[in-house]
């Protein structure tokens, strides 16, 4: 026992003896979920923010995927001791929202804090995300990626395709998989996170409801409505495609990504954020091109939806630890710093300055595709594609999962499964609103 | 003749002050928690738990009118069999040949007690890459078979791959009591047995397993007990309840919806609705397959 006794006064003491001269600085606890290379990137924000003024200290702290951080910090909500500063996925925006006073809207803490701070500068169908329907921003958006499409060159090669013709139209989508599996191929196409890409972007990007009530800005009334002919109308291609064998389902969630990058896939339609891990790890040349569209329909293309995670201030906290958020956050939208962030990630730039200021260095000419997903965000955005704010969304994600995987299964046609997700997705919404009317 | 030996307490205080500890500990860890869930199981409350709505049953009455809900519970039933039984079955079979193995005999056991030390994720993790179509050895092995492996999509293969995990990874504990139980066999038994001719089979089905029974009832009920509650992180480590909600089981759903989607009021529902279908089948397995255990 004793042995133990003695390191352990060591460490107290030491503890002691390497803190005091911090104790003027005021420490701001903050949760995140990034791991290995996008965890160093984490780790040196912070590092950099600490170095470049005396006042706060940023302690950033990894707790575990997305899912699993949001848990940790409601846990620690109840129990009296959240963080002052917490990462959240883009799924989870609405429960952040109905939190009754758990948060304290980063437009007020910038405010507070005598911070100038103007949501305009943020590129528009980022911030509207987070923005509440007075205008004021309720997070910041901090690491968010939008859905692109990855190719194969070496495959488009290999069947005759022209390498740098990427197909921008679902129709040329199932002409060039059918030649790719003439050529051979296994799986001409597949898609990551189908509910993200196939339901929420797809139709964003063709400006049509995804639910009502400008898809739950206007309030927890919102229903959902993805079961519309345009909808049914691209499951039921892609059912097809499937059976077809020219679109292959790989999984829920990032999945199918790794099939993509061992070349088994030669299309995926996935997240902007695949582009570091495919460029690292892939021995093929890869393109990437917009999110396919369907040509005939009016308005399309409009923009994609946004996936990623913000930053949300909880409440609690000592006025200091405000004031250093607010200077955290301030220095995070720093032309500068957010434009490296973005070539860092590949996440999108969070400041419509950061992509200028990227645009100028000459990144996306040096690194092509790379502005492709930044094209598909930086525009206006309309009432029907700003985004979603729709309760219990983790759940509603898992439901689209489950039904469509019945249609790829040949269990149900598109109409069935769309109209069952719809259902039972509305069950959720419903139960939501019943508690944070 | 025998002398009653018992054991009087001059206090009433001490039986109950030694009793304290496990006493406390079954307070702590089994009876508040649970009341914990039959109160939650009343109420609707958001992830922050700032409103609390008292809904009575209707936590209750939302899962059984919710048709999913049934088709998971027969689901569950159906995996807790296939688990149980074919667990039992490999688990006796290498008990009986490690028993016959005459070289090498700690090295087998070893191996196969390995398996106990793996947790539940990476038992799952590890048998999803294994049957990975176009990753996987025995995906690969399956398709050179001519057989179209397609867990993703193929709700029987997705129940297979989720019973073989599950079943893999209780392997080690229930060989090990088997292992147990047959030394404990007095040999001469098996050995008068032979000596008045009776074969290897007819052995093992009149003397072997019937001494057997007792370990084989412990070990049916500790079984259907893990297959019910102990296998959510299979499952999520590799179907995710897919296709569809074809390998969503029960204790699955209760781990979803409790600690994914945050909704403590129905998760604490059907956690209680777990609680009962357990003890009721344990209860059935006292009353009806007890009676034909031999002590």
């Amino acid at each position: 026992m004793r042995r133990m006794i003695a390191p352990a006064l060591a460490t107290v003491l030491l503890s002691i003896g390497l803190s005091s001269p911090a104790q003027a600085q005021t420490e701001i606890q903050w949760w995140h979920s990034m791991g290995g290379a996008l965890g160093e990137w984490v780790n040196d924000l912070a590092k950099d923010f600490n170095a470049s003024q005396k006042d706060y200290k940023i302690v950033p702290t990894y707790k575990g995927s997305y899912d699993e951080s949001m848990t940790a910090a409601i846990a620690a909500y109840r129990a009296g001791n959240a963080p002052a500063l917490l990462q959240v996925f883009e799924v989870g925006t609405a429960t952040m929202m109905a939190s009754h006073g758990a948060i304290k809207p980063v437009g007020e803490v910038m405010k507070e804090a005598g911070i100038k701070f103007d949501p305009n500068e943020f590129v528009p169908a980022v911030a509207g995300y987070y923005t509440a329907p007075n205008g004021q921003m309720l997070s910041f958006p901090f690491n968010s990626s939008t859905t692109v499409l990855f190719y194969n060159k070496d495959a488009f090669k290999a069947a005759g395709l022209d390498p740098n013709k990427p197909p921008l139209t679902w129709t040329e989508v199932a002409l060039d998989a059918a030649k790719l599996k003439a050529a051979g191929s296994k799986c001409p196409f597949t898609t990551g996170w189908q509910g993200w890409t196939q339901l929420e972007s797809f139709s964003t990007w063709h400006n049509v409801e995804f639910a009502t009530l400008d898809n739950g800005f206007g309030g927890p009334a919102a229903r959902l409505a993805f079961n519309s002919p345009l909808h049914v109308r691209h499951i039921e291609n892609l059912a097809n495609m499937a059976k077809q064998g020219l679109f292959v389902y790989k999984g829920r969630g990032n999945a199918p990504d790794a099939s993509l990058v061992s070349g088994e896939c030669a299309m995926e339609t996935g997240s902007s954020s695949l582009y570091g891990i495919v460029k690292r790890n892939s021995s093929f040349a890869f393109g990437i091109a917009p999110l396919p569209y369907y040509h005939d329909v009016p308005g399309a293309p409009q923009n994609t939806i946004i996936g990623g995670a913000s930053l949300w201030v909880m409440s609690g906290h000592k006025p200091a630890e405000y004031k250093g958020v607010a200077a955290f956050l301030a220095y995070l939208a720093r032309p500068d710093v957010a434009a490296a962030s973005h070539q860092r990630t590949g996440y999108l730039p969070v400041t419509k300055a950061a992509y200028a200021l990227t645009d100028k260095s000459g990144y996306y000419k040096a690194n092509p595709g790379t502005d492709i997903a930044v094209e598909q965000m930086i525009r206006k955005t309309t009432a029907k594609s700003r985004g979603l704010r729709l309760g219990n969304y983790v759940q509603i994600r898992n439901i689209e999962d489950e039904e469509l995987e019945q249609v790829w299964a040949g269990k149900k046609t598109a109409k069935q499964a769309l109209d069952e997700a719809v259902q039972r997705g509305n069950e959720q919404l419903e139960r939501f609103q019943k508690l944070n009317r | 003749m025998s002398v009653e030996k018992r054991v009087a307490f001059k206090s009433r205080g001490l039986p109950w002050l030694l009793l304290a500890p496990q006493l406390a500990v079954v307070g702590v860890f089994f009876f508040w928690p649970a009341a914990q869930a039959l109160l939650q199981a009343m109420q609707q409350q958001d992830s922050f738990g700032a409103s609390v709505v008292w809904v009575g049953l209707d936590n209750f009455r939302a899962l059984f009118t919710d048709g999913d809900y049934l088709a998971s519970l027969r689901l569950s039933l159906l995996f807790a069999l296939l688990v149980a039984g074919s667990g039992l079955a490999l688990a006796l079979l290498l008990a009986c040949m490690a028993q016959r193995v005459l070289r090498g005999a700690r090295w087998y056991r070893t191996l196969l007690i390995l398996p106990y030390a793996v947790a539940p994720a990476v038992a799952g993790v590890l048998w999803f890459f294994m049957f990975a179509p176009g990753l996987g050895l025995i995906a690969h092995g399956l398709e050179w078979l001519g057989l179209d492996w397609n867990p993703l999509l193929n709700a029987q293969h997705a129940l297979v791959l989720i019973v073989v995990a599950a079943v893999w990874k209780q392997l080690s504990y229930n060989f090990l009591f088997f292992l147990a139980g047959l030394q404990a066999i007095p040999p001469s038994l098996i050995e008068a047995a032979a000596i008045d001719g009776a074969g290897p089979w007819r052995r093992f089905w009149t003397i072997t397993l019937p001494m057997l029974s007792p370990t084989s009832f412990f070990l049916l009920v500790i079984n259907m007990v893990y297959a019910f509650f102990d296998t959510f992180a299979i499952v999520d480590a590799t179907t995710h309840g897919g296709p569809g909600k074809d390998t969503a089981i029960l204790v699955y759903k209760v781990y979803y919806d409790g600690f994914k989607a945050m909704d403590l009021g129905g998760s604490a529902a059907q956690s209680v609705v777990l609680m009962a279908v357990v003890i009721v089948l344990t209860v059935l397995q006292f009353r009806f397959v007890e009676k034909r255990v031999n002590y």
